[in-house]
């Protein structure tokens, strides 16, 4: 079965163990998760997971259907089909000295970075983006000696109207009896 | 009012209309056992290992469709409840496990006997919780039986830390949970339903495959009158026996890897199957590409995450297999499939199940067709794993949804004597038969105990073969009889349940078979009884492993009849 990449949304209650038992079922079925990102979402005491993983389509679905059955988590939906906007943050520190400080920079700003760090010789670069201009960015500043790297990893949300995940409004009590 | 937090735990449970626990105590629960004598409601039983303490509460949790209770110490008690845990997850079993936790401040710090038992059984409960105040209690309490006992029913586990047993706090028993990510889907889709309703109608050689969900649902009124409304054969698994009666015309027995012949060719034919509460197990459906390759599929189950998992469907019903019964019976239209009934009649007639070769050997299979006899049917049978479990699924006629409990998903030998324990203390006016292997029996045998300080009056007839007799069948079948690690030495089990204080018989023949078993029925209290059965005898029909249904191997006619006893009995 092909593998592609899928972008998973999870709002979850904010409750100690709730990370450990979601990454349980991706451990069971052998999903290396790419990248997980986790904060507060609109609404008190629940937060937002978003999960990168590569899997068939199937896999994906079954996983995600286990996930729903867990008490934490509220609700949960492959956004990967929607028309979505993607974000990572990255912070970069990269080797500059003098002759190179301008370069650096020059890149930075082409790519609408942000210098947050200078140091005698390495500048902390903050960039925000998709992960190919994270990426393109990367490969123009490995040249001058890349020192460290922190990369959130993607956070995601639907264009247009609807609020949060397709199908559901944030507020809505799913429990019935 | 304000109560410690072992006096919560207490009210929570009378609250919820528990009348007994099984338990083993330990350093940390002290102050909850010694709050116990407080709430006389509570019964408890002391079993002898706290694996026994996990399969009694399943067992009662089966026979009753209450929640059953377990509670074991800190560290090795917890972790000894493990096995039970995942027995009834598999099974979907509504227990709830209590677990002592070190006090607050040593959690973390590796501790004596400190164990991290939430993060230990995160994948096999339905939920979990660890309570770090005793004014959270009430609350954990509520949602655990709620959670335990609603939708797909599942073990939930409570951590009690020593210090949240014996602090004060307020205790007001909450009148409703309030859970926004539990979802308990109820009826099925009106579109789903119509789709259903049309493939039942155009179906002409349908069956149903029932499984334990119509047991949880209790729904076997309305699938009998399902069965009988389409003329639909009903097939079960292995959980599913007794969801419709097996003296019933439409009945065929069980499918799959030692399921009826006739169940299974039916399976290979059929143009259309409605699969109720049954989550399509590689034990029913053999090698996947031959289950039912003809064959249109609606598969009804209240959880989503079954549907589609291990065969495609046409139809998907996600709701309670009750009130989706019920809301079809309203849709579909009296139908007969008579050609179809002829056709299954001759295949029951060509590969019969319930024939026992005559000859002087005591069979296995004849003992429980005895022991069906004795009961004329009106017992509880819980069973072990192996073998036996095999033969009373086959030679046992069950036709009341609940008098069946085995061990499916996980297929725990030892399941059998702990368990038969708590479906006999669930219902003390009822016959319980342990139906026992020799192998099975002694990984729980210290169970006998507490069967005679509690007073169980279980019948456990142990079919004693000298051997771990299903994977000896295995290696007597796919690996050229090399017994390896399968002959069992086994202790006298007359002599073992006589120093137990249990009245016990070995019987060696056909002709003391059911005396015997009407003695122990007659007898006041557990009764043991130690049939030496035939060492070599396999389960027919098989579905060898990796092959289809279609493909299963029956008895061979001519059996070899120089059978020796590997290991004799001491």
């Amino acid at each position: 079965m092909a593998t592609t990449q899928h972008t998973l949304v999870a709002i979850v209650e904010d409750k100690p163990g709730v990370l450990n038992r979601m990454a349980s079922l991706f451990r069971r079925r052998g999903f290396n998760i790419e990248s997980i990102a986790v904060g507060h979402s609109e609404v008190p005491h629940l937060s937002r997971v978003t999960i990168v993983v590569n899997g068939s389509n199937a896999m994906v679905e079954q996983v995600r259907k286990q996930l729903d059955k867990l008490i934490d988590v509220v609700r949960v939906s492959d956004i990967t089909a929607n028309d979505i906007t993607v974000r990572e943050l990255a912070l970069i520190k990269v080797k500059a000295v003098s002759a190179t400080r301008s370069e650096i920079i020059e890149i930075a700003d082409i790519f609408r970075a942000n210098i947050v760090d200078v140091a005698s010789d390495s500048l902390t670069i903050e960039i925000t983006g998709d992960e190919n201009k994270i990426e393109s960015m990367l490969k123009l500043l490995k040249g001058f000696g890349i020192r460290e790297i922190a990369r959130t990893g993607r956070i995601a949300m639907v264009r247009g109207n609807l609020a949060n995940v397709p199908g559901e409004t944030p507020t809505r009590n799913r429990a019935r009896k | 009012m304000k109560k410690t937090g072992a006096q919560i735990v207490c009210e929570c449970m009378i609250n919820e209309g528990v009348d007994v626990m099984f338990g083993f105590p330990g350093g940390v629960l002290l102050p909850f056992y010694d709050t116990l004598p407080e709430y006389p409601q509570i019964r408890h039983i002391l079993v002898r290992h706290e694996q026994g303490a996990a399969h009694a509460a399943d067992g009662y949790a089966r026979a009753t469709g209450r929640v059953g209770i377990c509670m074991a110490t800190s560290g090795p008690g917890a972790t000894n409840l493990v096995t039970g845990i995942a027995n009834a997850y598999l099974d979907s079993v509504p227990i709830i496990a209590l677990t002592g936790q070190v006090a607050r401040p040593f959690i973390g710090k590796d501790a004596f006997q400190e164990i991290d038992i939430s993060g230990i059984t995160l994948p096999i409960t339905k939920h979990s919780y660890v309570a770090m105040d005793a004014a959270s209690l009430p609350k954990i309490m509520k949602e655990a039986f709620y959670i335990a006992q609603t939708g797909r029913p599942g073990p939930v586990l409570i951590d009690l830390p020593k210090d949240v047993l014996q602090e004060s706090a307020e205790f007001t028993y909450p009148e409703k949970v309030n859970l926004p990510g539990y979802k308990i889907p109820t009826r099925g889709h009106p579109t789903q339903l119509k789709n259903a309703a049309r493939l039942i109608s155009e179906a002409q050689k349908p069956v149903i495959i029932a499984g334990r969900g119509v047991v949880i649902s209790q729904a076997g009124e309305e699938l009998k009158e399902f069965a009988e409304t389409c003329q639909m054969p009903v097939i079960t698994t292995l959980l599913g026996i007794g969801s419709f009666p097996e003296s019933h015309v439409l009945s065929y027995g069980m499918a799959g890897m030692h399921g009826s012949g006739y169940a299974n060719r039916a399976l290979t034919d059929t143009d259309l199957v409605v699969a109720v509460g049954m989550r399509f197990d590689d034990r029913i459906t053999g090698e996947i590409k031959g289950f039912a390759p003809n064959a249109k599929i609606v598969h009804i189950d209240l959880d989503p995450a079954e549907i589609g998992k291990n065969v495609a469907v046409n139809v998907p019903i996600v709701g309670d297999v009750k009130a989706v019964l019920q809301a079809l019976l309203k849709m579909v239209e009296p139908k007969d499939h008579i050609d179809w009934i002829h056709q299954l009649e001759e295949w029951r007639k060509a590969h019969p199940m319930t024939d026992i070769r005559d000859g002087a050997e005591l069979l296995p299979q004849y003992i429980i067709s005895q022991i069906y006899e004795a009961t004329e049917g009106d017992s509880i049978v819980v069973t072990g794993v192996g073998q036996h479990q095999m033969w009373t699924a086959q030679h046992y006629t069950f036709n009341r949804p609940g008098d069946f409990i085995s061990s499916g998903g996980l297929g725990t030998m030892g399941f059998g004597l702990p368990a038969s324990m708590g479906a006999k203390v669930g219902h003390p006016e009822k016959m319980v038969w342990c139906i026992d292997g020799d192998g099975s029996l002694q990984m729980t045998i210290q169970e006998l105990a507490t069967l005679v300080q509690d007073n169980i009056a279980v019948k456990i007839a142990v079919l004693n073969n000298g051997y771990l007799g299903m994977v000896r069948q295995w290696q007597d079948l796919f690996y050229e009889k090399r017994y390896v690690a399968t002959p069992l030495s086994c202790p006298n089990f007359v002599k073992v349940a006589e120093a137990y204080c249990i009245s016990a018989l070995t019987v060696k023949t056909r002709e003391e078979v059911m005396p015997a078993i009407q003695q122990a029925m007659a007898h006041d209290g557990p009764f043991l009884i130690n049939f030496l059965v035939e060492p070599e005898e396999n389960v027919y029909p098989m579905v060898p492993p990796g092959a289809t249904v279609a493909e299963f191997i029956e008895q061979p006619k001519k059996e070899v009849s120089s059978w020796q006893r590997r290991s004799t009995p001491l």
